[in-house]
Order: structure tokens, then sequence, then C-alpha cells
């Protein structure tokens, strides 16, 4: 049942809540209980064709030769796609934010990356008849090796999976092979620590198993448009993602949809959407293209499996000072929306907790296997159960009650994150407070005192710590870290020199200018000159006493002369999360 | 393939059409005759989104052929409601909070209605079991077996 804690923050409280904690009927409701409400599917279109695809049987193949002409003649059979048919065969999803590269085909033209990538699509009068001119297509395939673990496909001499990543790793800022985030000196950390403690954590791919699967119907409109009934969750990213790809305006495309069988993250990746819209095109007839159950199970993307290492520098009172997260995210063959799990996941480092000293890596590794996708807090979830499991580990190496243990290192208000952002209406302490008094558990005196409004915010706890540079200015790689460290990010400096060319435009939230949202352009183009570098206006203003840290100012003091002539520097840091991912709460 | 004509009562209302010697009730009700009631899930009999009645009985139209339903009476959940007004199941299912995404909800009431039409009062367990074969992914099912119990509890279940 509902509890309405009023107690909890009441001076923060706006007590006019006027549907909160009242049963208020939903607007969708009537039409789910007399079966009204249409899905996707729920339409009649006179003379609609069936789409169906043929997939890889291979996790890794060349493809040497596509026979079609015995499906093109079999009975029904009124068009056969093929790679060569779509107009902009090779897209990546966040190319509409300009994040990433275009590196899946709609239609296999070359090889097969995965079980289950669809090669050829065949368009027929009914259901049976497509199923049937599929068996008759034929393909020769080239196997290849194949490679399946997140750490193997990054070792050298790993296939290639993905030719636009070659080194089967997602390239962060456009030249690194993971995501890094560096807050303080983990390695000081651990040296001074009582306890040391490092684990591994590794999580499944889940499929989220909609009742409805996946699938859309498009058609020619009186207008000279087509309209698409859609299931996706994400109804403009569909219409973006099928006009890129069939190349034609988006108002072109009338979508209609928001009521979606069960999404859970698994209807965002407009899988059918491009090729009926494209079947309709090139039939001038409705388009169905609906996947079977064994097709949404088998090919429809899963929430990705991700291991993770969890290291953690811990004192004998129970306080942790250091955390080194190493994360590989499996995105299967194809990048979809892995890159921004990946995103997420650093800005959730390191979970709810004040640590004076936090690094991480985040890999998106490219594998064999059926690309992944979101679901339900995808890059936070997986994390959020290494963590979470390691607290209780590391609260019974501290002889410390697990409730107990979360509580003392929970944030509290005002803390500065290791992304760079303070805590704001934080709430661990209460909620693990609300937590033991429902299961009895036992909490001390001072436990039960604690409040996430008390302790934080203030001293080291609102600082960015000085932070460690390599030798080349940078953050640092593994790989050269082992030498001295020749710079320090002085402390309360939220980046460092940023690059002449932002790897990524396009701010959504306004507060960096973009400098350009170009559509997308097939070819990429020449570098355009690279735009005057405008400091962002400074980051918002936190309430209460908490002291932003000083906006960026181009010329960094030394401690040490920047390396002459140094190869352009990524930003790195909050900027980069916030500018491109969205807004933040206020 | 030669086509065969079938006629059956569906909603209370005299319905024919022709069909595939092979195809299933599920295609004949959404797609040879317009309701779209009845959902494609799985098309194995395993997710209960198709389920109607034949003469009473809960069917799964995925699994049914069309040919077998001549002359039977067939129900939908798009006819449990008298006119304007629903159905005790259906003010339950909406009172309830039963449905999430919508997509299990006419194959879950269309089994509720056959449990409560045989079992006026069901136990809990007895709910449990009659929904057992329809899958829903969003509820948790906990608010429909307390809509369905609700439904028992509150008023008696008119016959279609």
């Amino acid at each position: 049942m509902l509890e309405l804690r009023k107690d909890l923050f009441a001076d923060e409280r706006d007590d006019n809540l006027n549907v909160v904690g009242k049963g208020v009927q939903r607007q969708d409701m009537p039409g789910h209980v007399t079966a009204r409400t249409r899905f996707f599917d729920d339409h009649a279109f006179d003379g609609m064709l069936h789409l169906k695809v043929v997939r890889s049987p291979h996790h890794h193949a060349r493809i040497r030769a596509i026979d079609t002409s015995a499906a093109e003649r079999a009975p029904g059979v009124k068009r056969v796609l093929r790679g060569a048919d779509v107009p902009v065969n090779k897209n990546t999803l966040l190319s509409l934010i300009n994040f990433g590269k275009d590196d899946e085909p709609s239609l296999a033209v070359s090889k097969v990356s995965y079980k289950g990538e669809p090669v050829v699509a065949i368009l027929a009068d009914s259901e049976a008849q497509a199923l049937a001119a599929r068996k008759l297509v034929r393909i020769d395939y080239d196997p290849l090796p194949a490679v399946f673990d997140v750490e193997e496909t990054l070792k050298p001499g790993a296939p290639v999976v993905n030719e636009t990543y070659p080194g089967n790793y997602f390239e962060y800022h456009e030249r690194f092979d993971h995501q890094k985030l560096r807050f303080g000196d983990v390695e000081r950390g651990f040296a001074g620590a009582d306890i040391v403690m490092e684990h591994r954590y590794q999580m499944s791919p889940i499929e989220h198993a909609p009742t409805e699967t996946n699938g859309s119907i498009a058609a020619p409109e009186q207008n000279g448009r087509y309209v698409v009934h859609s299931c996706a969750q994400g109804l403009f990213f569909a219409l973006g993602t099928t006009a890129k790809i069939v190349d034609v305006e988006s108002n072109m495309l009338h979508f209609i949809g928001g009521t979606v069988g069960g999404g859970f993250g698994g209807k965002v990746d407009s899988l059918t959407e491009p090729l009926a819209v494209l079947g309709a095109m090139l039939t001038g007839r409705p388009v169905r293209f609906v996947l079977d159950r064994e097709e949404e199970m088998l090919y429809g993307s899963p929430r990705g499996a991700e291991r993770i290492y969890v290291k953690d520098g811990l004192m004998r009172d129970g306080r942790i000072v250091a955390r080194h997260i190493r994360s590989y995210f499996d995105a299967g063959a194809y990048t979809r929306l892995s890159s921004y799990a990946a995103i997420k996941c650093t800005a959730h480092v390191p979970g709810p907790y004040w640590i004076p000293n936090v690094a991480s890596d985040i890999y998106v590794s490219y594998t064999n296997r059926c690309p992944s996708t979101a679901m339900r807090g995808f890059g936070v979830t997986a994390v959020d159960f290494a963590l979470e499991v390691q607290m209780d580990r590391l609260a019974e190496a501290a002889s410390m009650d697990p409730m107990e243990f979360r509580i003392l290192n929970a944030y509290r208000d005002g803390d500065m994150k290791p992304h760079r952002r303070a805590a704001k209406n934080t709430a661990l302490v209460e909620c693990v407070q609300v937590a033991a008094e429902k299961a009895n558990w036992p909490l001390s005196e001072q436990a039960k005192r604690a409040s996430s409004l008390l302790g934080g915010g203030a001293g080291d706890r609102a600082q960015i710590p000085a932070t460690q540079l390599d030798a080349r200015g940078q953050i640092g790689r593994p790989d050269t870290r082992s030498g001295p460290v020749t710079q320090v990010l002085p402390a309360g400096t939220s980046r460092i020199a940023p690059s002449k060319q932002p790897v990524m435009e396009g701010a959504r939230d306004g507060r960096a200018a973009p400098t350009q949202v170009p559509r997308y352009e097939p070819q990429r183009p020449a570098a355009p000159p690279p735009p005057a570098y405008q400091p962002a206006p400074p980051p918002y203003q936190p309430g209460g006493s908490y002291s932003p840290p000083p906006a960026y100012q181009p010329a960094s003091p030394p401690p040490a002369p920047p390396p002459p002539a140094a190869p352009a520097q990524p930003q790195h840091g909050a900027v980069r999360f916030s500018s491109v991912f969205g807004t933040r709460r206020r | 393939m030669a086509k065969l004509p079938i006629q059956f009562r569906l909603n209370g209302s005299d319905r024919a059409t022709f069909v595939d010697p092979a195809s299933n009730l599920l295609d004949t009700l959404r797609r040879g005759l317009g309701d779209f009631g009845p959902k494609y899930g799985c098309g194995q009999g395993t997710c209960g989104v198709c389920t109607v009645l034949v003469d009473g009985e809960p069917q799964l139209a995925c699994l049914t052929l069309a040919v077998s339903c001549e002359g039977r009476q067939i129900e939908t959940a798009s006819g449990m409601a008298d006119g304007p007004h629903l159905h005790p199941l259906q003010d339950a299912f909406m009172d309830h909070f039963a449905a999430q995404c919508g997509f299990c909800t006419p194959g879950m009431l269309t089994a509720a209605r056959a449990l409560l039409a045989k079992n006026p009062q069901p136990s809990r367990e007895e709910v449990v079991e009659a929904i057992s074969g329809n899958i829903c992914r969003c509820t948790g099912y906990e608010p429909i077996i307390a809509a369905i119990l609700a439904a028992a509890s509150g008023t008696s279940v008119r016959r279609a």
C-alpha cells in the first residue's frame, strides 16, 4: 500500500498534492477493459502485404552470394528486398543526437555479425506465403570465427565483430576505448585503506518478453505520405530513424502509436518500421512487419549483459575511502543504445555513497551476440546489483550491520559526486531507516538520528578533489599510469582543457550552445573548421551553502605547463553528460 | 486454396465469412471479421492473450481451427459490455488498476468471465488457477486477482 511519509523532509515539501496518494482513473483504462484500445496491429488495410525477413543462421560469417530468384517467383510474393534496396543501409540509433558512428545495416550486405541478423526481406500477400518463400532464398555463407566474451573480444587478434569499430569497442569521444571517470586518487586511497577488496560480478542478458511482439504497419496515405502504426516506445525516435534510413523528409511519415503492448525498453530500436515503410514505398501497398514470438525471444534485443569488477578501499570504522569500477557492457554486434548505457553507468558511479576517491573505466564491447538495448534502468541496474552485493561484503568485512553501513556511507545533500555534480534531494538515509523500521531491523540510536540533511556538503565532501593526470595531461589510461604522476588537476577544477573540436554537438538543455545540429549526411563531411570554444555558461546554482566550483577558465593555472602541441584534448567530466543527455531536475 | 464458408454467432450476432481450411479462429476474428479484441502474442497457445469463449468454454483462438467453430457461440472481450454498461469484471479491472499496457486484458477478462460463470464465488486459489494460462508482463498479477475477487463478491455475473 502507498504510504506518504510527510514527516520526512517536511520543510522541503509542497504539500499541495492533488494527485499523489489519491486514486485517479487513467484515461486509457476504459479502452483497455472494453478491448477498444487499438494497438499497432489492430488496424485493417485492404491489400495488405506481409513482410518476413531471412535471418542469418551463423554468429559470424561473410556473405559470398545471395540468390533470391526462386523466392521472387514463389506464389504471392510481390517483392524481395536486399541491402542494396535500402537507401541508407547503415545507421546507429543515437545518430539522431550525433552520438556514435553509423554501424548497423537494415539488411546485411557483405557479412553477418550475429545469429538472426536480417539479410533479405520478403513481401507477400499472406504471412504463410512469405514464410514459404523465405525457405527458397539461397545464401552462401563463409563462416568466420566468432567471439562472445566481453573481455576476450578486446584482446589482440580477436575477430573483428563490427568493421565500423575495428577494436571491438565503442570509441568514446571518437578516440578512447572506454569512458573514464577520475575523482581524487584511488591508488592513494587503496594504499591508505585498512582493507582492500575486489570482486567480479556478471549479469545475464534478459529478454523483455512483452506480450505484444515488435511490429508495425505502414501504408500509403491519400496525400502522398505514409501512415505508420507502430509499437515504438519513442514514436518520434522511430520516425527520425525511419526517415533517415528510407531517405525521406520526416514530414512524409505519419506515425501513429503510443499504445504499446508492453515495452520495458525493448521497443526503442525501430526494428520493423524502416523496412515496413520501404516496402510500402516500393510496392504501393500497406505492409505489415511483425516479429513472431520466436523472433522476439531470439532476436529482439535484450538487456545487455555486463561484467563488473568492483575494488574498494575500506577503513575499519566502516568508511569507504576509494572505489574503482571496471565494467564491460556487452553491446552485441552493433551499438544501438549501449554507448548511452555506459555513460549513464559512469554518471551513477559509485552508487548513492560519498567516497572521496573514485575511478571508473566503462567499456562497451562488441561481441557476436544479438545487439542489446535499453531495459529498465540499463547501465544503472547492473552496476547497482554489483555495488549492493559489494556493500554487504564490505559491511561484513568491517563487522558492521549492513543497514548502518549504508547509512554511514550514504550521500548527504550537498556532497560532491564524482561526475562533478552536487547531490541534491538525497534520501538514502531515510529510505534505509524506514526499511529497517518496516522490517523490525534494529538500528543504533546514532543511525536513527542520521539525516540526509546533516553532515554533507561541507569541507572535503563538497569539493572536487585534486585529480591525477598522466604525462599527456589526460586523466590517465591504465598503461600510462605506471609512471609517476606528472600533473595534478587542481582541486575545484571541474574539467581539464577542452578539445578544440567538440566531439559531440547539439546540447539539449541549452546550457552549452550547440555549434551545429546537422541533418544526417550519408558521407561524413570533411571536418568543419573547428568552432571557437565557448565556455559553457556556469553550471546551475544549487541551493544551500554549497558554492559551485569556479567556472571553467581557458588558461589553466600551472602546477605544470601544458604539454606543448599536445593532441587535441577531449572534454571530460560532467559537462559532457548533461549537455548530451537531457536536462537535470530542478 | 479453396475457401470454406463458415457461420457462427459472435458476441450475439450472426456472422459468416470464408476461410482457408488451415486458418485459425484468431486470424478469422481479427482479419476476417474485424474483432481486434483477441490479440496475437505467441501463436503457440502459451500466453493466453487470444483467449475467447467457444460455447462458454475458454479456448485459445490461435490454436482453434476456424472451421471447427461452425455453428458455435463465440464470445470475446469486445462483447462483454452491455451497451454502455460495463460488465462487473470490467468495472473491477478499472477500479483495481488491473491493466497497465492493456494487451493481456481482453484475454484476462475472458478467462475471468469463464471462471465466474461456473464458479461465482471462487477462492483466491481458484482465481489464480483460472488465469494461470494468461501471461501479464506489467502488473505482477496481484491487482488482477484482486479485481476478479472483488467482481465476484460485489455483483453477480451476468451471462451474455
